[in-house]
C-alpha cells in the first residue's frame, strides 16, 4: 500500500477549501444582473383554489414578473415525472397523478408551491407575494394512512380511488402458509417506522440562466445527479433537448437521499430565466425546506414470523403501508417495494417470504429515498421481530440470530425474495461485535447501573443492504425507467498529470480524494497529478449521480475500467517506441517495461508521446490519451454487519443516555479507511436520530407541527456518543474494485439496536413496546403505565 | 438606506444596507464573504457563527446596522497564507468534516471554545456544540479535532 493508494487514510483534497471558507455552494454563486424567485406555497394541505389575483403583486417595487400554474402550463410546461413504475397485484400499473411545477385548481399539502415572484432582491420579492390574493376553499385534508384508507376518506387525486397509488407484492404466498401451518411458535408485532425529515444543512438552492445568443440554459443546483435533473426536466417538464441544458451541482451541503429528486423549484427557475431573460436565484429558507423537501420513511406494518421448535425461521409474512405524501417524488415508489422488501430474507435462512405493500396519498409533504430508503425500514422490521421471537421462545437473542444465519459457504445465496446475495461472512461480523462491546459482561455493568437508580439495556441488530445500485436490465424489469450504470473518463494530459471526469457526485463523500487513489494505485501516478471533477453536464460525459452507496462500487468501477483503457492503448505506444511487441509491455508502478529487460519508459512520457507523435504507431493507433469507460455491475453489492447498542435510562424522569455504540460493518474493500469510519458515524447518527430523537408530526389538518430545528430534533453532539467503528472486509465480489458501499450501513443497522436496548432497559418494569422516536417523555410515560398498569397514549 | 462601517478580518469595510440587513447578509452579500453559511431562520444550526468583537456570536441573529465601528473576522480571515490555523488543520487531520457546510460555524464556535476554556473535556465540548448543528459526521471527529487542536494551542 502506497501512503497515497487504495487502503491508505489520505487526508482530504476538499477539506482545504471547505475550511477557508472558498466552498462553493449553490447560494455562494451570483450571476450578473440577477433577479431573485420567491416562491408562494400553500398554507392548507388540502383547497381547492377559486382564484388568484396577481396585479397588485406585478406592481410592486422591483418586481419583474409573477407567475402562476396557469402560466406554466399555458406555457406547455409539463408536470415533474416519477422515475419508477409500479405495478399492484393484479397487473395494473400504479397510479400516476400529474405533479404540476405550480399548483394548479388545487393545493395537495402545507407547502405545494402556487404561485413565484421574480424581483430585484429576495425582500421585495417576499414583500411582494404577500400581495398575491388567492382565494381558497379548504377541502377535508387526510393525513394518516388510516384516514386515507378509510371508506369515505376525501381524495388526494381524483383519478387515485380510495387514496391508494399500488398494491404491490413480493414472494410465495401460499408457501408461506403452509410454513405457518407447520410452525411451533409464531411471532407477530405492529410497528410504526417514523416519518423523517432528511435535514442536510445546506438548504436547497438553485441559480438558473439564459443564454439569448445561443438559447442555452444553465442551472446551478443542491443536486446529487446533475444528468439526472437534466434528462427529467428537459425531456418531460420543459420539453428542451438535452444539447440547450447544462446543470452543474457545484458543491453540495450534504444530500442524504433529498437533493437527488427533481423538484419543482429547479424547472421553475430554469424557465423563468427564459422568460425574465435575466439570471434567477432562488435560496430555500429552512421552514420552506421543511415543507418541500421530500421527507423518509412513513411506514406502518405489521409482520409475522414462523419458528420451529428449536427456533428455526420458517416463514416471514409481511403487510406494509407507505405513505408517499402527496405526489410521487421522483422515486418514491420503488423505496417501499424494490428497496424494502427485497431485504426481507436479512442475512437469515427463511425460506419462505410473502410481503405486500400498498402505498398511499395524503396531504403531506412528498415521502422518497432518505439515507437508507427502504432498507433502513426493513432491517427495523425484521430485527425487532426477531428479538421478539427470541423473548417469546427463551432463546437468547445473539443466538437465535446465530441460529438463523446464512452460512458463509452458502453463497452465492438465492433469497426467496429476488435478491442473490453474492458473498458475506454475517457470523464473523456478529462475533466481532459481541466482542467488541462486551455482550457477555453487560449483566455486571448492568448490576452496576442498578446500584445508580440507572436502568441499562443492550440491544443488538443484524442487518443487510443491498448498495451499488444496479444491473440495469434487472432495475429496468422491476420498472425503473433509468439504466443505472455509471461512467468516467480518464483525460491525460500531455504532461502526464490526469483529470478525471466522474458521474458520480460528492456532497460531502470525498470523492475528490478517494477517487484520486484509485487512479494514483491504477496509473502510478503521484497524487497530486489527479484532479477529479464532477457535477458538471458539460464537462462530465454522463452519469446517473450518488445515491444508494453506489458511488465507489459503480462509479469507481467505471473508472478502473476506464484507467485500464488507458493502459491498454499506453502499451501500443509503448511497445512502438521500446520496440517490442504489445504483448511483451507490463504495467507496472506508472512504468510500461519490456518483461524481462530494463528497457521503460513512464507513464508520463508515454503520456508525452500521445500528444506529441513523432516517433509512434500512427497507422494503428490514434494520437492522445483519453478513454472513456461505462460501468453497469452485474449484480448489487451487499454490505451487511452488526450493530450493539447500550443505553441507560433514568426511569423517573425518562431521559436516556446512548453510552457505548459499537459497530461492525462488512463493506468489502476499504479505499480510504478514515472516510468509511466517518461515513458509519454519519449513519449512526442519523439512526440514533430516528431511534431516539426525529420525527414529523403533522396535526389534524395537515399542519407540520415539527417545522423547525426548535421542534424536529435533529441529534446534536451531546445527544450522542463515541463511536466504536470497526470495518470487515469480505471483498465484495460483484465490481472489479471488490467494494461494497458504505454511506448507509450506519442508518440501517442502527435503529432496531437502539430500540431493541431500550426495550431490554424496560421490559423488566413492563413495558412491552415502544416507538420510536424513544423521548423521554415517551419512556417516562410507557414506564407509568406499565407501573399503574394501563397501556400508555 | 443607511451606511454601516466595520472592520472585517483587519480590513476596513463599508456598505450601504437596508435596515434589515443581517450581518450573516452583509457579510454574504455585501462583501461577497460566502464562506459563512445559512442553514436555519430560527438561530438554531449555528452554521453562520463570526467572531464580533472577540466572542463567537451567530451572524443570523444581528443586525448590520447594530455593528458600526465593530471587528469581526469570518473563516476566511483565519488562516495566515497558506498556513491553516490549529484548529482547521486539526479539523482536516481528524476528518471532522463531510460536506464542509457546517463547519466554518464549527471552526469560528470551536476557537471560541478554546479561548474560554482551554482544557475543555469531551462532555464540555458536546455541550459546548449544542448551538452547531452538523448532519454528516455525527460529531464524533469534530469531537476529537477540536480537543486535539485545544492541546496544540495551549502550546
Ligand atoms: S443560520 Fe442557522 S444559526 Fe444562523
Ligand atoms: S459536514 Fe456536513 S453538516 Fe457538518
Amino acid at each position: 500500500m502506497t501512503a497515497t493508494g487504495i487502503g491508505a487514510s489520505v487526508r482530504r483534497v476538499e477539506d482545504r477549501r471547505f475550511l477557508t471558507g472558498r466552498g462553493n455552494y449553490t447560494d455562494d454563486i451570483n450571476r450578473p444582473g440577477q433577479l431573485y424567485a420567491w416562491i408562494l406555497r400553500s398554507p392548507h394541505a388540502h383547497a381547492a383554489i377559486r382564484s388568484i389575483d396577481t396585479r397588485k403583486a406585478a406592481a410592486a417595487p422591483g418586481v419583474a414578473g409573477v407567475f402562476t400554474g396557469a402560466d406554466l402550463e399555458s406555457a406547455g410546461v409539463g408536470g415533474l415525472p416519477c422515475g419508477w413504475l409500479i405495478h399492484s397485484k393484479d397487473g395494473s400499473p400504479m397510479n400516476e397523478p400529474p405533479h404540476p411545477v405550480l399548483a394548479i385548481g388545487k393545493v395537495r399539502h402545507v407547502g405545494d408551491p402556487v404561485a413565484v415572484v421574480v424581483a430585484a432582491s429576495t425582500a421585495q420579492a417576499r414583500d411582494a407575494a404577500e400581495l398575491i390574493a388567492i382565494d381558497y376553499q379548504p377541502l377535508p385534508a387526510v393525513v394518516t394512512m388510516a384516514a386515507a384508507l378509510a371508506g369515505g376518506a376525501a381524495t388526494v387525486h381524483d383519478g387515485a380511488v380510495g387514496n391508494v397509488c399500488y398494491d404491490w407484492e413480493i414472494g410465495d404466498k401460499s408457501a408461506v402458509d403452509v410454513a405457518f401451518k407447520a410452525a411451533a411458535h409464531v411471532t407477530k408485532i405492529d410497528l410504526v417506522n417514523n416519518r423523517l425529515v432528511a435535514n442536510p444543512i445546506e438548504p436547497r438552492a438553485a441559480v438558473a440562466e439564459f443564454e439569448r445568443s445561443t438559447g442555452q440554459y444553465t442551472l446551478y443546483t443542491t443536486t446529487q445527479n446533475p444528468h439526472v435533473i437534466r434528462l427529467l426536466m428537459g425531456a418531460f417538464v420543459l420539453h428542451l433537448p438535452e444539447h440547450k441544458l447544462r446543470i452543474v451541482g457545484p458543491d453540495v451541503g450534504g444530500g442524504f437521499g433529498t437533493k437527488i429528486f427533481h423538484y419543482a423549484e429547479e424547472a421553475l427557475l430554469t424557465w423563468l430565466a427564459g422568460q425574465v431573460e435575466k439570471p434567477v436565484k432562488w435560496t430555500s429558507e429552512r421552514s420552506e425546506s421543511f415543507t418541500s423537501d421530500a421527507q423518509g420513511r412513513d411506514h406502518v406494518s405489521h409482520a409475522e414470523l414462523a419458528l420451529d421448535k428449536d427456533g428455526k425461521f420458517l416463514g416471514l409474512r409481511v403487510a406494509t403501508q407507505a405513505n408517499l405524501g402527496a405526489y410521487l417524488s421522483t422515486f418514491s415508489t420503488s423505496v417501499p417495494t424494490y428497496l424494502y422488501a427485497t431485504l426481507l430474507a436479512g442475512v437469515y435462512t427463511t425460506p419462505a417470504i410473502y410481503a405486500e405493500v400498498k402505498s398511499v396519498f395524503t396531504n403531506t409533504v412528498p415521502v422518497d429515498a432518505y439515507r437508507g430508503a427502504g432498507r433502513p425500514e426493513c432491517a427495523y422490521l425484521l430485527e425487532r421481530l426477531v428479538d421478539k421471537a427470541a423473548r417469546e421462545t427463551g432463546i437468547e437473542r445473539s443466538e437465535m440470530r446465530r441460529r438463523n444465519m446464512i452460512q458463509p459457504d452458502q453463497f452465492p445465496y438465492q433469497t426467496p425474495v429476488a435478491l442473490q446475495y453474492d458473498v458475506g461472512n454475517y457470523p464473523a461480523s456478529l462475533d466481532a461485535a459481541l466482542k467488541s462491546s462486551d455482550w457477555a459482561g453487560f449483566p455486571a455493568r448492568q448490576a452496576e447501573a442498578a446500584k445508580r437508580g440507572r436502568r441499562r439495556g443492550i440491544g443488538i441488530s443484524t442487518y443487510i443492504e443491498a448498495c451499488g445500485i444496479a444491473p440495469s436490465a434487472v432495475a429496468g424489469a422491476l420498472g425503473a425507467r433509468a439504466g443505472l450504470y455509471e461512467s468516467a473518463q480518464v483525460r491525460v494530459h500531455a504532461t502526464g498529470s490526469v483529470t478525471i471526469y466522474t458521474g458520480s457526485h460528492s456532497h460531502g463523500q470525498g470523492h475528490e480524494t478517494t477517487f484520486a487513489q484509485v487512479v494514483a494505485d491504477t496509473l502510478g501516478i503521484p497524487f497530486d497529478q489527479i484532479e477529479i471533477s464532477h457535477g458538471d453536464t458539460d464537462k462530465v460525459q454522463f452519469g446517473m449521480g450518488t445515491y444508494g452507496s453506489r458511488s465507489i462500487a459503480v462509479g469507481g468501477s467505471a473508472l478502473l475500467k476506464a484507467c485500464n483503457k488507458v493502459i491498454d492503448k499506453g502499451k501500443k505506444i509503448a511497445a512502438h517506441i521500446l520496440e517490442a511487441s504489445e504483448a511483451d509491455i507490463e504495467f507496472k508502478d506508472g512504468k510500461f517495461t519490456v518483461v524481462g529487460t530494463d528497457k521503460e519508459l513512464p507513464f508520463g512520457q508515454v503520456a508525452f508521446a500521445a500528444y506529441v507523435p513523432h516517433n509512434y504507431p500512427i497507422e494503428t493507433v490514434e494520437p492522445g490519451l483519453n478513454e472513456t469507460a461505462y460501468y453497469d455491475p452485474l449484480n448489487f453489492s451487499f454490505p451487511a454487519g452488526c450493530h450493539i447498542c447500550e443505553v441507560e435510562i433514568d426511569p423517573d424522569t425518562g431521559t436516556l443516555e446512548v453510552v457505548k455504540f459499537t459497530a461492525v460493518d462488512d463493506v468489502g474493500r476499504v479505499i480510504n479507511p478514515m472516510i468509511v469510519e466517518g461515513q458509519v458515524h454519519g449513519g449512526l447518527a442519523q439512526g440514533i436520530g430516528q431511534a431516539l430523537l426525529e420525527g414529523a408530526v403533522y396535526d389534524g389538518t395537515g399542519q407540520l407541527l415539527t417545522g423547525s430545528y426548535m421542534d424536529y430534533a435533529i441529534p446534536r453532539a451531546d445527544n450522542l456518543p463515541n463511536f466504536d467503528v470497526t470495518t470487515q472486509s469480505v471483498m465484495g465480489a460483484s465490481n472489479p474494485l471488490e467494494v461494497k458501499g458504505v454511506g448507509e450501513v450506519g442508518a440501517i443497522g442502527s435503529p432496531p439496536a437502539v430500540i431493541n436496548a431500550v426495550l431490554d432497559a424496560l421490559i423488566p418494569l413492563g413495558v412491552s413496546d415502544i416507538s420510536m422516536p424513544a423521548t423521554p417523555a415517551k419512556i417516562w410515560q410507557a414506564i407509568d403505565a406499565a407501573r399503574s398498569g394501563h397501556k400508555a397514549a | 438606506m443607511p451606511t454601516v462601517s466595520m472592520t472585517v478580518n483587519g480590513k476596513a469595510v463599508s456598505a450601504d444596507v437596508e435596515t434589515r440587513t443581517l450581518l450573516v447578509q452583509y457579510l454574504r452579500e455585501n462583501l461577497g464573504l460566502t464562506g459563512t453559511h445559512v442553514g436555519c431562520d430560527t438561530s438554531q444550526c449555528g452554521a453562520c457563527v463570526v467572531d464580533l468583537n472577540g466572542e463567537s456570536v451567530k451572524s443570523c441573529t444581528v443586525l448590520a446596522v447594530q455593528l458600526e465601528g465593530a471587528k469581526v473576522t469570518t473563516i476566511e480571515g483565519l488562516a495566515q497564507g497558506d498556513k491553516l490555523h490549529p484548529m482547521q488543520e486539526a479539523f482536516r487531520e481528524h476528518h471532522a468534516l463531510q460536506c464542509g457546510f457546517c463547519t466554518p460555524g464549527m471552526v469560528m464556535s470551536a476557537i471560541d471554545l478554546v479561548k474560554t476554556n482551554p482544557k475543555p473535556s469531551e462532555r464540555e465540548i458536546r455541550e459546548w456544540l449544542e448551538g452547531n448543528l452538523c448532519r454528516c459526521t455525527g460529531y464524533h471527529n469534530i469531537v476529537k479535532a477540536i480537543g486535539a487542536a485545544a492541546e496544540t494551542m495551549r502550546i
